[in-house]
């Protein structure tokens, strides 16, 4: 899923080439259907005891997609705030800083996420 | 990486008109506000996190993650995160519109902006309707 001009040597100024942009796209039509699914979760589940949610994502396929909107949304976050700390941070030691801020920060939240999706799963 | 136009000794340079001097079109205010959404649903995901830590701890996890969110307080960070995400997801399909190279004229840039703010605020409170008016929880 890489454009030809990925491919090619020297890949502009950024050194990356359109991966960045392109990647920000995928996640974004990913997540069309996955937010959709799971604004149906959300309303379905509101106001119901703990029960009806750990039944509800206990079962295989909701736990699989919930976690696939799980990852690509922070996948998709991480991208997205990149592009803030590129437009606003001017110093190389803050970029670093807030760049492994945002990258621990997701990989924090997402393992968290998966691990209570599989600790519902066995219960 | 290019120089910091913003050190010192750089200062006297003419910048040109900055963000203050203009009148806000509204294609400006909606590029901000999917900045912001995106920056607010990113720490949304963390609400996220905790509510399945919470499932999964059992009845006591559960109730203290409602006794948070039950609050006025909390509910109105949940309406906020809402909104946002009916915003950018508006937002964000206009934005792939253009990137297949649709609405990008003055005119239809404006009545798009135009229409993703009405219709994500529509979408939030209907939301919030659905839930209060007792149409929600059909996944018990």
């Amino acid at each position: 899923m890489n454009t030809p001009l990925q491919r090619v040597q020297g890949l502009g100024a950024s050194h990356s080439g359109t991966g960045h942009f392109w990647r920000q796209r995928v996640t974004a039509v990913a997540l069309v259907p996955l937010s959709l699914w799971f604004l149906y979760v959300a309303i379905g589940l509101a106001g119901t005891t703990e029960v009806s949610a750990l039944v509800f994502l206990a079962h295989p396929w909701n736990a699989i997609l919930m976690a696939a909107f799980v990852v690509i949304a922070l996948y998709h976050a991480a991208l997205g705030l990149q592009v803030v700390i590129d437009d606003y941070i001017h110093t190389a030691g803050s970029k670093i800083f807030f760049f492994l801020l945002v990258r621990f920060a997701v990989i924090a939240t997402g393992s968290t996420c998966i691990f209570a999706l599989l600790r519902i799963a066995a219960q | 990486m290019a120089d910091n136009p913003q050190v010192p000794g750089a200062q006297q340079r003419p910048l040109s008109p900055h963000l203050t001097i203009y009148r806000w079109p509204v294609t400006m205010m909606t590029s901000i506000t999917h900045r912001a959404t995106g920056i607010a649903l990113s720490m949304g995901m963390v609400v996220l996190a905790w509510w399945l830590v919470s499932i999964s701890n059992g009845p006591e996890g559960f109730e203290s993650f409602h006794a948070v969110v039950d609050t006025p307080l909390g509910l109105l960070v949940l309406f906020a995160i809402t909104w946002s995400l009916a915003f950018h997801f508006c937002n964000g399909i206009r934005h792939l519109a253009w990137d297949l190279g649709y609405g990008f004229s003055k005119e239809a840039s404006r009545q798009g902006s135009i229409l993703v703010i009405a219709l994500s605020v529509i979408l939030a409170v209907a939301i919030f309707a659905c839930v209060w008016t007792g149409h929600g929880g059909y996944l018990r």
